[in-house]
């Protein structure tokens, strides 16, 4: 136990010594996690409409000015022909076009129907289904709003057959996107501190030579390996504490569930983590390969945790490759605990994957070990 | 002319010589080209839903049968009240409740209306939204086939056209944008690294007093670097078109000539970093923790850009893998020529350019 005292001491020493790596720890993620979530922003608004309208009647000019009075769509341009609207499509400044036949009016009135070619730059494809939902959403309004229809259609709804729908969104009433994506920056941050950190530790005392001379002291390999682990864990905690009070006074998101659950889960999420550094340190040889494969790690915690895009619309083998890595299931549970309350009980069989983790990763490090060079 | 060479050849060495990192730089584009090209999708299906019909009559169990032959939900049925609907969330597999109130089919034929109420999980408010979009869409087909007299007798309809992208491939979007996110890493942080590993062995001193020109030294760094990231983007670019099946619609010369370009960006970004420091471990911080956020966000393949407060739109022009992704989009998606991307590739030329300055000027001939 003493043996573990002094190493500590020299873990500390080593990490507030370099005040550039102390501030990297601690100053990034704050200020990383006050500006991000500004940016990362998928409500999508302002959708950039060009129209041809072939037209020029009364009707078409109403449908227009609903549409640009929607709050919805911003309308970039009036264009004579559809080619020249395509264009603004071509160059990006459009994401749709609605193209109004010629005798729009007519046909509304005399037939009853009219068609309206809609065309999306599906590239990306949420900004154009929604979009184009929006689109749909505000025709069906002017639909109801017509004047024929109010002629014909008696105010009230008619005998039989009219579903109503209402709807409604629990723990984020106003549907804002940031109570989703604060929580996942702030696991995502410490992911990052704690991933890179660890594993560019043990690798440092190869390449300076130095682990030479801890291989030849009676130290132990676990005593070594959680010498290494305990001062980057208080750190990891430090951050999240930190992490949670911006969370607060920046965003007004205050877990609505158990805090000390959270810290306890935290706790066992850093230690899986820093395992898992501790092992890429002990297999490699550098601190550039050691970067290169968290790197790698990394990049895919990050786009496969479930972060930005949802873990259930991806293909079954991918999700398999989700649930391997403990990103995944600690955004998970961060997300449930601070948004909707979740117990220990609902958590529990996340928090089991991430007890797996962390137990196996850490053991294989300490395995992996090896006290002769 | 000979000496370059000479030198050149001694670089591809050090790149060959060294497996692990060979391994990783073409190693690490390929596996995430495929993982992300087949994993990110835009698109909500397989959501976990729950019927909670009170009824259980005709009409609702008609409406049922519908949502359950779509692809986008997996349904679980069950009468619960509305404490059990939040444990249900708090769970947190099912995202969405729909709600049948007692006498649904009876109110719908004797009083006109009938009630259904959605409740959405909103922590994750754009699959809560997409799934209330999916579910009002299906439910008012429904309508419109059962009851076509309730229907407004005057009526627009919209005739939507998928353009660039007609089989609606989610992915679509995502595969630039990792393109762009991988070079723009990958590149940056092997050539800042590669200087300054000389730096920390000491080696630098040697090639700084050869009678080889110092400038040299950083070309003759740059050449394999340059050469290995084309590779790397054939090889991603292969991969893309037949393991994504994602169609190369522009000219495959001129994507070359602007890979070339923003690869040329990168490498001259990477030599300023490596001016700036001494140690590896500093290189390796700056180029891939520090710049790996920042390169995801901005680049827009993510959230869209027109968005973010104005700030942030301002910065973004300054990230490189911004331009290249407008142009890789536009050429290789879109099959748009030179003439629509020619103000994108200026800039990428005057990053280049500035960059490339910087860095010769503030290149140090001593190092102490």
């Amino acid at each position: 136990m003493k043996k573990l005292r002094f190493l500590l001491q020299k873990e500390f020493r080593q990490i507030f010594r370099d005040k550039t790596i102390l501030a990297m720890m601690l100053a990034v993620p704050t200020i990383q996690l006050i500006i991000i979530p500004q940016a990362m922003n998928f409500d999508i608004k302002n959708i950039n409409i060009s129209i041809v309208d072939n037209d020029h009647s009364s009707y078409s000019q109403k449908l227009i000015s609903k549409i640009g009075s929607s709050g919805y769509f911003r309308i970039v341009s009036n264009d004579i022909s559809y080619q020249k609207a395509l264009r603004h499509i071509e160059n990006g400044s459009a994401d749709l076009v609605m193209e109004l036949p010629n005798g729009f009016e007519r046909n509304l009135i005399r037939e009853g129907s009219q068609k309206i070619g809609v065309s999306v730059d599906a590239i990306n494809g949420s900004k154009a289904s929604i979009g184009g939902a929006y689109l749909n959403s505000v025709i069906a309004d002017f639909n109801a709003g017509l004047e024929v229809n109010q002629i014909t259609v008696p105010t009230q709804p008619g005998p039989e057959g009219f579903v109503d729908i209402t709807y409604s969104n629990w723990f984020n009433t106003l549907a804002e996107y940031k109570f989703y994506i604060v929580p996942g920056v702030l696991v995502l941050l410490l992911t990052l501190i704690g991933g890179f950190m660890s594993a560019l530790n043990i690798v440092r005392e190869k390449e300076a030579g130095t682990i030479e001379q801890i291989n030849v002291t009676p130290i132990k390999k676990w005593e070594f390996i959680l010498g290494k682990l305990i001062p980057f864990w208080i750190i990891g905690m430090i951050v999240f504490t930190v992490g949670l009070i911006v969370c607060w006074i920046v965003y007004g998101i205050i877990s609505v569930g158990s805090i000390a659950l959270l810290y306890s889960i935290a706790g066992i999420y850093l230690i899986a983590l820093l395992g898992f550094g501790l092992l890429i340190s002990t297999y490699s040889d550098s601190q550039v390969q050691a970067m290169f494969i968290a790197f790698f790690f990394i990049l895919i915690f990050i786009l496969m945790s479930g972060l930005f895009t949802s873990v259930d619309s991806m293909p079954p083998w991918a999700k398999v490759v989700s649930n391997a890595t403990p990103v995944t299931h600690f955004i998970k549970i961060v997300r449930m605990i601070m948004l909707k309350g979740s117990g220990f009980s609902d958590v529990k069989s996340e928090l089991a994957y991430i007890l797996v983790f962390a137990i196996a990763l850490n053991g294989w490090a300490i395995w992996n070990y090896r006290k002769t060079a | 002319m000979k000496q370059l060479f000479v030198f050149i050849r001694k670089e591809f060495y050090h790149v060959f010589r060294d497996p692990r990192t060979l391994l990783i730089m073409f190693g690490l584009p390929v596996v995430q080209i495929i993982l992300f090209g087949f994993a990110l999708t835009s698109e909500v299906k397989n959501t976990d839903i729950l019927i909670s019909d009170y009824s259980q009559d005709v009409q609702s169990t008609k409406v049922t049968q519908k949502i359950k032959a779509s692809s986008y939900f997996i349904v679980h049925e069950a009468v619960i009240g509305n404490r059990e609907i939040e444990n249900t969330f708090k769970k947190g597999q099912i995202k969405c409740v729909l709600i049948f109130p007692p006498g649904f089919s009876n109110d719908l034929f004797h009083n006109g209306k009938g009630q259904i109420q959605i409740i959405a999980d909103g922590s994750d408010p754009n699959t809560a939204k997409t799934i209330i979009n999916y579910l009002t869409s299906i439910i008012s087909s429904y309508q419109r086939e059962e009851f076509p007299a309730a229907a407004t007798p005057y009526q627009i309809t919209t005739e939507p056209r998928m353009l660039y992208n007609e089989d609606d491939n989610g992915s679509l979007n995502y595969i630039p944008g990792v393109m762009a996110l991988i070079l723009m890493l990958v590149c940056t942080a092997l050539t800042s690294v590669s200087i300054v590993k000389e730096k920390e062995l000491g080696t630098m001193e040697i090639l700084l007093v050869s009678p080889f020109k110092p400038v040299m030294v950083l070309i003759a760094k740059a050449v394999p670097y340059f050469l290995l990231s084309i590779v790397n983007f054939s090889l991603i670019l292969l991969l893309s078109v037949f393991m994504l099946h994602i169609e190369v619609k522009g000219n495959l010369l001129l994507l070359f000539f602007e890979t070339a370009i923003f690869i040329l960006t990168c490498l001259s970004f990477g030599l300023l970093i490596s001016n700036t420091t001494n140690a590896q471990q500093t290189a390796l911080l700056i180029s891939m923790m520090g710049m790996m956020l920042p390169t995801i966000i901005f680049t827009g393949f993510l959230f869209p850009l027109e968005n973010m407060p104005w700030i942030f739109q301002l910065i973004a022009n300054i990230v490189p893998s911004k331009w290249y992704f407008i142009i890789i989009k536009n050429v290789m998606l879109k099959g748009l020529g030179l003439k629509y991307v020619w103000k994108e590739t200026l800039i990428l030329i005057g990053m280049t350019c500035f960059l490339l300055a910087i860095a010769l000027k503030n290149f140090k001939i001593r190092l102490q």
